[in-house]
């Protein structure tokens, strides 16, 4: 009887929320908007709550003893995860050859998006600080590039670097005042940095365009030889004496953020075997143990920052090249919310999660795109179904950076997620 | 032996509550100094003022090492790292995601990353790193075998018994290679036979180990057997104000210790087992 009861319960809170929410429609009349009214769609959703939790109930019930252990769990996709990333790289290199432009192109994006979850997975993953605010960086690489590039007239290659490294300086300059704030008081703080960067791109119209953004940003080139689809003197196609054709940038694009992006992985991986990496885990672990072993925690909070925020840059200018046109609009909260949920999903600190979760959710996102409105609902879905059964993430739980004997996985529950 | 921490007058108030009141009390060279005192007593909070956590209202804590260090105008991380004040915590404070091992390298960062840069230079494989990293594997090693921890090595510091985890505290504070080591109760929670092996560890860290310089131990403990038996000199505390100095003998006929102790009602620690 009390399943039955508590999906009454469930139900009528639905019957609540959606009397409103679904129940009523508006609709563009002759003359003004007029209110519909869809009892049918509300009675199927209350419904579906209704069966759907007596279900769960009931399966909670009859769940067979032997339902294997968290600890079990995350052992066994430890050891899935040493086959899976050898094979998803494979897949990843591989694409080109059998991949069309509209799949390289989705391919482009999820990677840029699987840069950013490894860059901020240095900040939020190993040094446990909570950073709202990851796409001021990726805009001040974006602006970096498009006006180093327009005004001193310097190539995709050198622009880079140096995009990087002004994401960084930024890093540090944020970081140095709020890095004494701790949890939600940081998290608020690189919010508002975040947008405090979009509202001056906004509103310095003579250096950045304003709202009408910066268009015109060169493209890359391949030590000097230009991608354009006319071909041409000088280009790719006409040194090769290939037919000139779009889709070549297309996959030197998706090579170059391919790189980029295995160079933060790489980068990523080994600062964790490195003191500095070890003194960020140590950090998120316990703050005041580091300060009493003599660790500066404000200069490693800093490295973290700038390292990410660097990260964040590179694919800044990836962006801002591959586009060829930035405007504020790309910039917004919700970005750095895409990316945070994307590193929390994953699993924070795993790269192989992170990967997965950007595949997902981006990825995921576009191949829905056809379902249009169904799409949020369809994605928030896959958030808190993943968040109750893994609420650590899809690749919890972290290896040793170093061993005597052999390095043994350590589950998420031994872990602390940081409180700065 | 000579001072090697002199307090001097030191006071430290919260708001209206002054938990530690002009405190004055050497620590020397090579010896095991206690501080004990009833629960309040501010023994922790000294605690804190020496090793930078708190910045004491006045007074001044000279640490001659070097040309001295005045530790109270110190911030807290370069007590650790040049002063070489090393602590451990009354609540144990590991790196419980972390091996064992890896706490123990955590405590050798400055060796192993003496700056920024060099740090940014190990990811390219430069700078020496792996060099360090061996020397600071091989003293983690040797602190491993003396606390009896090698076959845990890679195991995650959360996961090991309550007396381990005490074990490990005090292995990663002298992995920094401190002169003074101040321990906030070791001893709580452990069993009589680990009490034991506590004060053995204690005396040979004192003393010197396996090639090891000695190093001077500032201790706070209620547990009275073990005190008794490895203090060279006690301090006692009541009420932030010190009631009694000197030689374990000495403190435990001091009939103001004696009152303190009885003041309390339910102290069955002190004098009973001291006297014996
Ligand atoms: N940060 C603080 N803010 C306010 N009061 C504090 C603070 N730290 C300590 N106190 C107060 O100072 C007094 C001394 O505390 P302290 O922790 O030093 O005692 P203790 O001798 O270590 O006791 P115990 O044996 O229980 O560990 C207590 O009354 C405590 O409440
Ligand atoms: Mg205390």
């Amino acid at each position: 009887m009390k399943p039955l009861r508590d999906a009454g319960l469930s139900a009528l809170v639905a019957l609540g929320l959606f009397g409103v929410m679904i129940g009523l429609k508006t609709d563009a009349g002759p003359h003004s908007l007029v209110l519909r009214a869809r009892p049918w769609a509300v009675a199927a959703a209350v419904a579906a709550v209704f069966f759907g939790r007596l279900a769960m109930l009931y399966w909670r019930q009859w769940r067979p003893a032997g339902t294997p252990s968290p600890r079990h769990v995350a052992a066994t996709l430890s050891r899935i995860g040493r086959y899976a990333a050898p094979l998803l790289l494979a897949f990843a290199i591989t694409l080109p050859l059998y991949a069309g432009r509209y799949w390289l192109d989705l391919g482009v994006l999820v990677l840029t998006y699987v840069m950013l979850g490894w860059g901020l997975n240095i900040v939020v993953g190993l040094a446990g600080l909570l950073d709202l605010g990851y796409v001021a960086f990726y805009a001040v690489g974006a602006y970096s590039y498009a006006l180093l590039a327009q005004t001193f007239d310097l190539g995709f290659w050198t622009c880079l670097p140096l995009a990087g490294l002004l994401a960084a300086l930024w890093g540090v300059m944020l970081g140095f005042p709020v890095l004494r704030l701790r949890g939600d008081y940081l998290a608020i703080v690189t919010l508002a940095f975040g947008e405090i960067i979009r509202i001056v791109l906004l509103n310095w119209v003579s250096l950045t365009g304003g709202p009408n953004g910066l268009s015109g940003i060169p493209r890359p080139t391949l030590f000097g030889l230009k991608f354009n689809g006319g071909g041409g003197p000088g280009s790719f196609a006409d040194f090769f004496g290939l037919e000139p054709s779009i889709s070549q940038r297309v996959v030197y694009l998706y090579f170059v953020i391919l790189g980029l992006a295995l160079l933060t992985n790489w980068v990523s991986l080994r600062l964790r075997r490195l003191p500095l990496g070890r003194a960020w885990e140590a950090l998120r672990e316990d703050e005041v143990a580091c300060r009493s072993l003599g660790i500066n925690v404000t200069v490693t909070k800093l490295t973290a920052f700038a390292i990410g925020a660097a990260f964040g840059g590179f694919a800044g200018a990836f962006f801002a090249t591959r586009q060829a046109f930035i405007s504020p609009e790309s910039f917004t909260f919700i970005e750095s919310a895409v990316v945070l949920a994307i590193v929390v999903l994953g699993g924070l600190g795993s790269q192989l999660g992170t990967a997965l979760a950007a595949l997902v959710m981006i990825g995921g996102a576009e191949v829905f795109r056809d379902l249009q409105e169904y799409r949020m609902l369809i994605f928030g879905l896959a958030l808190v179904v993943v968040m109750v059964v893994r609420p650590r993430g899809l690749v919890s739980g972290r290896t040793p950076s170093v061993a005597l004997g052999g390095r043994r996985h350590i589950g998420a529950d031994m872990m602390s997620e940081g409180h700065g | 032996m000579a001072p090697l921490l002199a307090v001097r007058d030191l006071t430290m108030r919260f708001g209206g509550l002054t938990a530690v009141d002009a405190l004055s009390f050497e620590a020397r060279e090579g010896e095991i100094t206690a501080v004990i005192g009833p629960n309040g007593a501010g023994k922790t909070t000294v605690f804190n003022c020496i090793t930078g956590f708190y910045r004491p209202t006045s007074g001044s804590l000279a640490l001659a090492r070097g040309g001295g260090f005045a530790l109270e105008r110190m911030p807290g991380h370069l007590i650790a790292r040049r002063a070489r004040v090393a602590r451990t915590f009354q609540n144990i404070r590991l790196f419980a995601g972390m091996t064992v091992l890896e706490n123990l390298m955590v405590a050798q960062h400055n060796m192993l990353m003496p700056n920024v840069a060099r740090g940014l230079l190990a990811v390219f494989g430069l700078g020496g790193h792996a060099k360090l990293e061996r020397a600071a594997i091989e003293k983690a090693r040797l602190w491993l075998d003396a606390i009896g921890l090698t076959a845990r090595a890679d195991d995650p510091a959360g996961a090991l018994p309550y007396g381990a985890q005490r074990r490990l505290e005090i292995a990663r504070a002298m992995c920094t290679d401190p002169v003074l080591l101040c321990l906030d109760e070791p001893a709580a929670g452990l069993n009589p036979r680990e009490s034991d092996e506590l004060s053995n560890l204690l005396r040979q860290i004192r003393s010197g180990m396996a090639g090891l310089p000695g190093c001077s131990i500032l201790l706070i403990e209620h547990d009275m057997g073990v005190v008794m038996r490895i203090s060279d000199h006690i301090v006692v505390l009541d009420h932030g104000r010190k009631i009694s100095d000197g030689t374990p003998d000495q403190v435990s006929h001091d009939p103001k210790v004696i009152a303190a102790y009885l003041g309390e009602g339910d102290e069955d620690e002190i004098p009973a087992e001291a006297q014996a």
